[in-house]
C-alpha cells in the first residue's frame, strides 16, 4: 500500500489473564481461556494483531431465577432446575466459559447456604469441562460468606470470583490468594474508580495476572454510552502504560439488558417496540457487539441465540482484513 | 484540523508591518488560528502561504447536507476519534433500500410504512432519515421507481447505480432536492462527476483500494465538486473497523484532505438480517455518516435507532429533566409519593411505568446533577438530605394528605438516614427496576 496507514505507537499493553486450569495445571478444567494482552485499540490489525479473541460467557444460577424473564426461562427449558444440567446446555450452546451466580435465596425464600452453594459448584463443575465464574448476589456480607467455601471447594480450579467493591474485596482477595484463584472488581463507569479499586486488590497482595475489572456498562437505551466511553479511555490509559488500567475488562451484558423494559416484558408496551423475542435478542446483541467495539474481553450473555450472533461477529472481527 | 498559531506564523511575511491593524506577525497569526480574523487583511501574504492556510481552515471532514420538501440531514463535521475527546456531532442518517425491479405499488407500500414508523425514546420520536433506491435496469425504471418512493415520503434520497444515464432519469424526478448519488468509480468518475454538479447532488466515491481511493477524490474536487461521501467497500465486521479507522484517522490525526469526507456504510449487503443489525451496530460505533439497510422490523430498527441516539450523546452534557414533581394519572392526595432522580433515561423509565400501571401518582424528581440513581448515589448527589431538601423546596408535603414516601430500591440504605431528615414521614422501599414498580404499586394500593 503507498498510503502511509496512520499507525499510534502505544508503549503499554492489556494484561493477559488465564482463567480455568486443565489438569496439567491441577485442575480439572477441559481447557482454559486465555483474555488480554491486546496492543492497539480494538481489532486495529494494521497496527498489530489481536492475539486472543474476545471471549463469551453464559450465566446460570443455582437455583432457577423467580425474576428472569419467561423468554430465557423458556429457552433454557428444565436445565434452569439443575445447575449442572444447565451448565451442559450453556457449554453446548457454544458458551467459552461460564458465570454461575449465586442467589441470595432458595426459591422458598429461604437464605442460600454455603452447603448449597458449593452443590450448585460442584455440579456445574461436573457438568461442563468449561471454565467458571462464580458471583455472589450482591451483598457483602453473603457473597462473602458463600464464596469463601465455593472458593475452597473449587481450589486449584482458577475460577474467577466476583464481585470486588471498593467496600468489599479484602476477603475475596484472600481467598483467592489462598486457593489460586481470580478476582473481578467492578466500579461504578469511571476510570479512576476502577483504577482505584486496581490498586487496593493489587495492594491487598493478588498479582495483576489474577485481576479482571467489570467498568460497569449499563444497557442499550440505559447509559450504554457512559459505559463505552470509560472502556475506550481505560483501554487508551493501558496502551499508554498505565498498569492500574490494563486489567482485561468483564462486562455482563445479559444482567444489564435482561432487566430492561424492552427485554423482559412483552405485554404491555408500545406497538412500535414490535416482536418481543427478537426485540430482546437484538437488545442483547447490540449491547455486546457495541462494548466489544470497545474493548470487552469478556462478554457475559444469557441467551443462546445471542451468543451465536456476537460470536458470529468475533470471528470474522479477530481476523486480520486483505488490505488491497 | 486547524492549524497553530506558530505554524500560521511561520508562512506570514515576518516583517511585523502593522498593515494587518495587528503590533506583529504573531500576534496576527494567533488571531488567525483562533479564527478571529481574515487573511486578506495582510496585503503581503504569498499566494503559497494563501493557499495552504485555505486548505487549513476547512473543516476535517466536511459537512454533507441531503435536503427535501420539509426535510434536511447534516453529516460529517466530526472533530474527534473518539466520543470522550468532545462528542460526535451529527447522526448518522438511516436509509432504506428500494430497489427498481419491485413492482411500483410495493415500493409506495414499503416506503409509506418505513416513513411513518416513529418509536418514542425518553420524549424524542426516532424516525428514519431517508431511502436509497437502487438501479437494476434503465432509466425508465429508476425515474418510476422514485415516482414510487416520492408518493410514499418526502424524505430525502440516495440513488445509488453505476451508469451516470441511468440515474440522470432518476434525478430527473428530483428537482430542487439535495440528493446524495452514489457511486463514482475510478471509469465513471468525470460523468458522474458532471452529473451532480448539474443536480446540486453529492456523490459517493469508491475504488478497489484506499489508495486509489485517496488519487480520486482529489480529481472530483478539482473538477468542481467538493460534496463527497467515501465508500470503503467494507465487507465485513473485520475491515469495517480497519478501513473506517484509518479513514477518519487519516483525516483528524493526519489533516489528509482526500478522506476528509463522511463515510457510507452498507450493513444491507450481509443479506442475512441479524447480521445486518450487527453490521450496523458496528457503523454507529465507528465512524459511519450515512448507513443503508434492506431489513425494516421495528423490534431491530428501535435498538439501531436508541443506540445512534446514545452514541452521539454529548459526554459533556447529560440530558436531564426538571427537578420537581410530576403528577401522573391524575394524582389525589392520597396518592403515593415516589423519588427519583433527574437524569432522563432514569425519569422517563420511572414516569412511564407509573404512567402504564394506571394508577396516581407523584413523583419527586430530585436535582442528583442528571445522574442515574445509582451513580448519583455513588457520587453523592442523591443522598437523604437532596432529597429531604427536595421534599421540601417542591412543596411535597402541601399536595398529599399522607407522609410517606417510597425509594427505589437501589437506595435502601438511605431509609435510615431519611427518616432522620423527615421525622414524621414513613419511608418505604421500591423495587429497584421502573419495570417492577406496576406490580409494586398495585401491591400497596
Amino acid at each position: 500500500m503507498a498510503l502511509e496507514l496512520p499507525k499510534d505507537k502505544w508503549s503499554g499493553s492489556v494484561q493477559e489473564v488465564v482463567i480455568g486450569a486443565t489438569a496439567a495445571d491441577g485442575g480439572t478444567r477441559t481447557a482454559a481461556v486465555t483474555v488480554g494482552g491486546e496492543t492497539t485499540m480494538p481489532f486495529v490489525h494494521f497496527e498489530a494483531e489481536t492475539p486472543n479473541r474476545p471471549v463469551l460467557a453464559l450465566e446460570i444460577k443455582d437455583f432457577r431465577p423467580n425474576d428472569w424473564s419467561t423468554l430465557l426461562l423458556d429457552v433454557w427449558g428444565e436445565a434452569t432446575n439443575d445447575p449442572g444440567a444447565w451448565a451442559k446446555a450453556a457449554e453446548e450452546a457454544g458458551a467459552d466459559l461460564l458465570l454461575l451466580s449465586l442467589s441470595l435465596t432458595d426459591p422458598e425464600g429461604n437464605p442460600n447456604t454455603p452447603e448449597a452453594a458449593v452443590k450448585a459448584a460442584k455440579a456445574v463443575l461436573e457438568g461442563s469441562g468449561l471454565p467458571l465464574m462464580v458471583y455472589g448476589p450482591g451483598q457483602a456480607e453473603v457473597d462473602n460468606e458463600l464464596l469463601v467455601p465455593v472458593a475452597n471447594a473449587c481450589q486449584g480450579e482458577r475460577i474467577v470470583l466476583g464481585i470486588c467493591e471498593d467496600k468489599n474485596y479484602r476477603t475475596l482477595v484472600a481467598t483467592a490468594m489462598a486457593n489460586g484463584h481470580l478476582v473481578v472488581g467492578r466500579a461504578p463507569m469511571d476510570v479512576n474508580l476502577s483504577k482505584q479499586l486496581n490498586i487496593l486488590i493489587k495492594d491487598a497482595g493478588l498479582p495483576l495476572d489474577r485481576v479482571l475489572m467489570d467498568p460497569t456498562t449499563g444497557a442499550l437505551g440505559y447509559g450504554i454510552e457512559y459505559g463505552f466511553s470509560v472502556m475506550e479511555r481505560l483501554r487508551l490509559a493501558a496502551l499508554r502504560g498505565d498498569a492500574m488500567t490494563q486489567s482485561p475488562m468483564s462486562v455482563n451484558v445479559g444482567f444489564e439488558t435482561w432487566k430492561t423494559k424492552e427485554s423482559k416484558v412483552g405485554d404491555d408496551v408500545p406497538e412500535t417496540w414490535g416482536d418481543w423475542e427478537e426485540r430482546a435478542i437484538s437488545w442483547e446483541t447490540i449491547t455486546a457487539i457495541t462494548l466489544i467495539e470497545a474493548g470487552a474481553d469478556i462478554v457475559i450473555l444469557r441467551h443462546p441465540e445471542s451468543l451465536k450472533r456476537v460470536r458470529a461477529a468475533i470471528d470474522n472481527l479477530i481476523t486480520a482484513p486483505e488490505l488491497s | 484540523m486547524a492549524i497553530s498559531g506558530i505554524e500560521i506564523y511561520k508562512m506570514l511575511p515576518k516583517t511585523n508591518c502593522k498593515d494587518c491593524g495587528f503590533p506583529t506577525c504573531m500576534a496576527f497569526a494567533l488571531k488567525l488560528a483562533a479564527k478571529q480574523v481574515e487573511l486578506s487583511a495582510c496585503p503581503h501574504v504569498s499566494e503559497e502561504a494563501k493557499a495552504q492556510l485555505a486548505a487549513s481552515s476547512e473543516p476535517p471532514v466536511r459537512l454533507i447536507t441531503l435536503e427535501s420538501d420539509g426535510h434536511k440531514l447534516e453529516v460529517g463535521n466530526e472533530v474527534v476519534l473518539f466520543r470522550h475527546e468532545k462528542t460526535f456531532y451529527n447522526k448518522p442518517g438511516f436509509f432504506f433500500l428500494v430497489k427498481d425491479s419491485e413492482e411500483p405499488a410495493a415500493i409506495t407500500a414499503r416506503v409509506k410504512e418505513i416513513d411513518a414508523f416513529a418509536v418514542n425514546y425518553v420524549g424524542i420520536d426516532l424516525t428514519v432519515d431517508g431511502f436509497a433506491v437502487k438501479s437494476e435496469g434503465e432509466g425508465a425504471a429508476l425515474a418510476a421507481a422514485v415516482e414510487a418512493v416520492r408518493a410514499g415520503t418526502k424524505r430525502p434520497l440516495i440513488l445509488i447505480g453505476d451508469d451516470p444515464q441511468v440515474l440522470s432519469a432518476g434525478l430527473g424526478k428530483l428537482d430542487g432536492e439535495k440528493t446524495l448519488i452514489a457511486t463514482a468509480t475510478p471509469e465513471n468518475w468525470e460523468a458522474m462527476t458532471d452529473l451532480a454538479v448539474a443536480h446540486k447532488a453529492s456523490l459517493v466515491v469508491t475504488a478497489g483500494s484506499l489508495d486509489e481511493l485517496a488519487e480520486l477524490t482529489p480529481k472530483i474536487k478539482e473538477k468542481g465538486l467538493p460534496n463527497l461521501v467515501l465508500d470503503p467497500q467494507v465487507s465485513n465486521f473485520n475491515d469495517g473497523v480497519v478501513k473506517n479507522t484509518i479513514l477518519r484517522r487519516m483525516a483528524l490525526a493526519k489533516n489528509f484532505r482526500p478522506f476528509g469526507f463522511p463515510i457510507i456504510a452498507y450493513p444491507y449487503k450481509a443479506g442475512v438480517p441479524e447480521v445486518e443489525i450487527a453490521l450496523a451496530t458496528q457503523a454507529i460505533t465507528k465512524y459511519a455518516g450515512f448507513i443503508v439497510l434492506e431489513n425494516f422490523a421495528p423490534e431491530t430498527f428501535y435498538g439501531l435507532l436508541v443506540l445512534r441516539e446514545n452514541i452521539y450523546t454529548d459526554p459533556q452534557k447529560p440530558i436531564q429533566v426538571q427537578p420537581g414533581v410530576y403528577e401522573i394519572n391524575q394524582p389525589s392526595p392520597e396518592a403515593p409519593v415516589m423519588v427519583t432522580t433527574n437524569f432522563s433515561i432514569t425519569y422517563f423509565s420511572v414516569a412511564n411505568e407509573i404512567e402504564s400501571s394506571g394508577l396516581p401518582g407523584f413523583l419527586l424528581v430530585a436535582d442528583a446533577e442528571g445522574m442515574s440513581v445509582l451513580t448519583a448515589w455513588a457520587a453523592g448527589n442523591f443522598d437523604a438530605e437532596q432529597i429531604a431538601k427536595d421534599v421540601k423546596r417542591f412543596g411535597v408535603e402541601e399536595k398529599i394528605s399522607h407522609k410517606s414516601i417510597i425509594l427505589p430500591g437501589h437506595v435502601a440504605v438511605l431509609s435510615g438516614e431519611l427518616e432522620e431528615e423527615l421525622p414524621g414521614w414513613e419511608i418505604k422501599v421500591g423495587p429497584r427496576e421502573a419495570v417492577d414498580l406496576p406490580a409494586y404499586l398495585k401491591q400497596v394500593a
